[in-house]
């Protein structure tokens, strides 16, 4: 009797501690994501339909990429102001070449959408090199280097445009990818969550995660233990900016056209993911599958609140008390930690 | 690769083996090598030769090079002019990586370990093990874990290196050397943090290496260890090299004097105390991050106050509380008998007290601003600097330029921009700023780290004069030649508390090192217990 109440108590505990240890892991992001979904299915009459989770699903997925790549940039300790402006100019120019094309290539949908998106992508990595170059080499602030590059995208997608969408992408690139399900589900989630998985290899199992860590953990000692800084700070601006224009194609697909103009409080947006997924505005922490979920967590409390019917510029106040909340609430953790 | 390297080694062993020759035995030579850095020739035409299987210590100052020296060994910059031969050959361009790679592993004093790493991946960062393009952990913990066995270390290779304390760094820093086969090692003060007993273990493997045929590059200030561990002793002092010797024919006398240029007598002048009235007084202070626990000491008008202690003992930190840059979670301070409560910087500054920082370029000076601006920057409210907010230039120039000639600032130009001075001047300007207003406590961090020899003698001049006014001194230095020949009254801490106070005969070397090394081994067993 005495030893099976013993065992009981046993099992008890080590599962409490095992609830401890993966809370301890994982954070309070998970419990506040599920607390908040089981809240808006209870209080909101349409946010459990499938049409609306599937419209959550969609909308943040292109968020969960770009802010995979801001979380990149954030650990080697810089942050990227420009990725709005590069899924802007991603949208512009692979919209302007597959439009550029049809005539030239009439029949070959396929060589229009493959040439469209290297455009696209090519953006993403000029940017993030002129970025990486300039923080690594030149010892410019990220801040103010980004700050610069995101005018350069914006003024580009501008001119090339003068503002007006452009239109005339092939038809399957449009219906089939942007809008289209795969098993009910929008391709841009499985799109996200490869870029989530890759992201979380590299992250965990290859050497590249680790130096990127190292990085921003502290640069002198990864460089004096013989890691390439420069070449993996570069890499990191490049990934992010690459990663911009593969949700601005996405995107592009989604909307049907290229916009100069796509969502102005996309770069907030991928910072805020990040911090409230744990993300060390300091460098050195931070991991891809918690920003999925910061990601999530943002677009679900935005979709709550258009279900609401509240004003969006009064979300956009919303959206800036989070992101500085939870710097703070960083900060304190920190400074805490550094007490006991 | 690795296959290369060891059959490569194999040949050059039996070649030595042959020969027999003393140039073989030679594993690095550097000739005539300088490193400027804005501002400073850190090494001026210095030699260096380290032979397979001996110790050759590097002695010398703080800013006489040796760490220069070190880092242009481990390939962290390039030497500006000289030749460098590891192993016979000629090396150019060596970066990090590279040196590791051909076998040059240093320890360095400013840990190379980044915190939010586990000590595993610290000790294989930049040469990690891999499998197909992906990183074979299992391997690494299974190397991980023999050398922390072979080296007798008690580590955990899971645990992060910020939950580390300072000796349990140390040793992943040592570890981290021993992951490539070592030919040559640099320890930059290994037993900084060290206690005995670990320091005995680090003795014994160096003897170990020693046998094996590695070179090692020893840095340290400590006597007793270079006694005990070196072959050769070179001495550096103000980036020349002074002179190679057998450790075996010099006394420790000779060593200092090569150290310092002059006999220890005339370096440290004789300051008369004429101890008056308690002016500062800390009563069991304890600080919010408890690097300070229960404090208690005072400062007398006319005297020299000491505080000596390890790195990290709680020195700095508790004079830097008492002018509120450290925040206070109990006890007490009281200036001129009344209680100051929650100081800060600009408050106890007003009321007499001044901070000398230690670290001058972070905490200390405005490095782009001139001489002027940084010395009145403390005083500006008062007359004579201002009137009505107005700032009094004429007046302000004409009271700093007296200060900056009382201190012998070289060249005495109030205008030129801090940057371009020498460490032992910006030590001057900071003083300076002391000067511009009454200040009757003057509480100086490391007033001599990284100052020449010359400028320490007129900062201690300075100290001197400043006694003979009637001013009370707290000076805090990891110094202890300085603290022992200037303090009237020593006090020595000891991991967050006081450990002792020392007065007159009894302020001598083995006294504070003892009191340095008190309780250590029981105090390691009691952290370990609770971990």
């Amino acid at each position: 009797m005495a030893d099976h109440s013993t065992t009981a108590d046993t099992s008890l505990t080590s599962a409490l501690k095992r609830i401890v240890r993966s809370y301890k892991v994982a954070g309070f992001l998970p419990v506040l994501l599920t607390v908040l979904l089981i809240a808006f299915a209870i209080f909101i009459p349409n946010f459990l339909v499938v049409k609306n989770i599937l419209n959550v699903l969609r909308s943040s997925s292109y968020l969960v990429i770009i802010a995979a790549g801001q979380m990149l940039v954030l650990i080697v300790g810089g942050f990227d102001l420009s990725q709005g402006a590069v899924v802007a100019l991603t949208s512009v120019a692979s919209a302007l070449i597959m439009a550029g094309l049809k005539d030239t290539l009439p029949g070959h949908p396929d060589l229009i959408i493959l040439f469209g998106v290297l455009a696209g992508l090519g953006c993403g990595a000029i940017f993030g090199l002129v970025n990486g170059v300039c923080v690594a080499f030149l010892r410019i602030s990220p801040f103010m280097v980004t700050l610069g590059t995101m005018s350069i995208a914006t003024g580009f997608a501008l001119l090339l445009t003068s503002g007006i969408p452009v239109y005339g992408m092939p038809k399957s690139y449009v219906e089939g990818f942007g809008r289209g399900l795969l098993l009910q589900l929008p391709t841009a989630f499985y799109l996200a969550a490869a870029v989530v998985a890759v992201m979380w290899v590299m992250q965990n199992y290859t050497r590249m995660g680790r130096y990127i860590l190292a990085i921003g953990g502290n640069i002198q000692a990864a460089t004096v233990s013989g890691v390439p800084a420069k070449t993996y700070l570069i890499l990191a601006y490049v990934i992010c900016s690459m990663l911009a224009s593969v949700s601005g194609l996405a995107l592009t697909a989604q909307i049907g056209s290229g916009q100069a103009v796509i969502n102005a409080q996309l770069t907030l947006e991928s910072i805020a993911a990040a911090v409230i997924a744990g993300v060390s505005i300091k460098g050195g922490v931070g991991r891809v599958e918690m920003v999925a979920l910061g990601a999530i967590l943002l677009l679900t409390l935005t979709n709550a609140m258009d279900l609401l019917k509240i004003d969006p510029r009064i979300q956009a106040i919303f959206l800036g008390i989070i992101v500085v909340l939870a710097v703070a609430l960083d900060e304190l953790s920190q400074r805490r930690a550094a007490l006991v | 690769m690795v296959a290369q390297m060891t059959t490569v080694d194999a040949d050059n062993t039996i070649q030595s083996r042959a020969s027999q020759g003393a140039r073989d035995d030679l594993l690095l030579d550097l000739s005539n090598v300088s490193k400027r850095f804005p501002g400073v020739v850190a090494l001026d035409g210095v030699d260096f030769d380290l032979r397979r299987g001996e110790v050759h210590v590097l002695f010398g100052e703080n800013g006489a090079g040796k760490s220069t020296l070190i880092n242009i060994i481990a390939g962290t910059f390039p030497p500006d002019t000289g030749t460098f031969k590891y192993r016979g050959k000629d090396i150019a361009h060596l970066t990090p990586h590279g040196a590791r790679f051909m076998g040059i592993s240093p320890v360095f004093q400013e840990f190379s370990l980044v915190p939010e790493l586990t000590v595993e991946e610290n000790l294989f960062l930049g040469r990690e093990l891999t499998v197909g393009g992906f990183l074979n952990r299992r391997a690494m913990r299974a190397r991980a874990r023999a050398i922390v066995r072979e080296l007798n270390f008690d580590l955990r290779p899971d645990y992060k290196v910020s939950q580390l304390s300072r000796a349990h760094q140390q040793m992943v820093e040592i570890a981290k050397a021993f992951l490539t086969d070592v030919r040559l090692l640099i320890l930059d003060e290994p037993t900084a943090s060290l206690t005995d007993a670990e320091a005995a273990k680090l003795f014994d493997l160096i003897g170990k290496l020693k046998v094996s045929g590695v070179g090692i590059i020893y840095v340290s200030h400590r006597m007793q260890e270079i006694k005990q561990v070196a072959d050769r002793v070179t001495v550096l002092r103000d980036g020349h090299k002074i002179k190679t010797v057998a450790a075996r024919d010099v006394s420790e006398n000779e060593l200092v004097e090569l150290m310092t240029g002059r006999k220890i007598g005339v370096l440290f002048p004789k300051i008369v105390s004429d101890p008056g009235e308690k002016l500062l007084e800390v009563e069991h202070v304890t600080l919010a991050d408890r690097s300070v626990d229960d404090v208690s000491f005072y400062a007398r008008a006319g005297e020299i106050t000491g505080i000596a202690g390890l790195v990290g003992c709680g020195k700095s930190e508790v004079i830097r509380a008492i002018v509120g840059l450290e925040p206070i979670s109990s006890g007490s301070i009281r200036l001129h008998g009344t209680e100051v409560v929650s100081p800060t910087p600009a408050a106890m500054m007003q009321r007499g007290v001044c901070y000398f920082p230690s670290d001058r370029v972070a905490e200390g000076l405005a490095l782009a601003r001139p001489v002027r601006e940084n010395a009145s920057m403390a005083a500006l409210a008062l007359p004579g600097f201002s009137r009505h907010r107005i700032l009094q230039r004429r007046s302000e120039r004409r009271i700093v330029q007296g200060i900056v000639e009382k201190l012998g600032l070289r060249p005495p130009n109030i205008e030129r921009a801090v940057a371009s001075f020498s460490g032992g001047n910006r030590q001057k300007i900071l003083l300076a700023r002391g000067l511009t207003r009454d200040i009757s406590v003057f509480l100086f961090d490391e007033p001599t780290v990284g100052v020449d020899v010359g400028a320490k003698v007129e900062i201690y001049e300075l100290m001197k004069a400043l006694l003979a006014t009637g001013v009370a001194i707290v000076l805090v230095s990891s110094d202890l030649p300085e603290v022992l020949n200037l303090s009237h009254r020593l006090y020595v801490m000891h991991r967050s508390r006081m450990a002792a106070e020392l007065t007159g005969a009894d302020i001598n070397e083995p006294a504070v090192l003892s009191h340095f090394f008190r309780e250590r081994q029981a105090n390691d067993t009691v952290t370990h217990a609770l971990n």
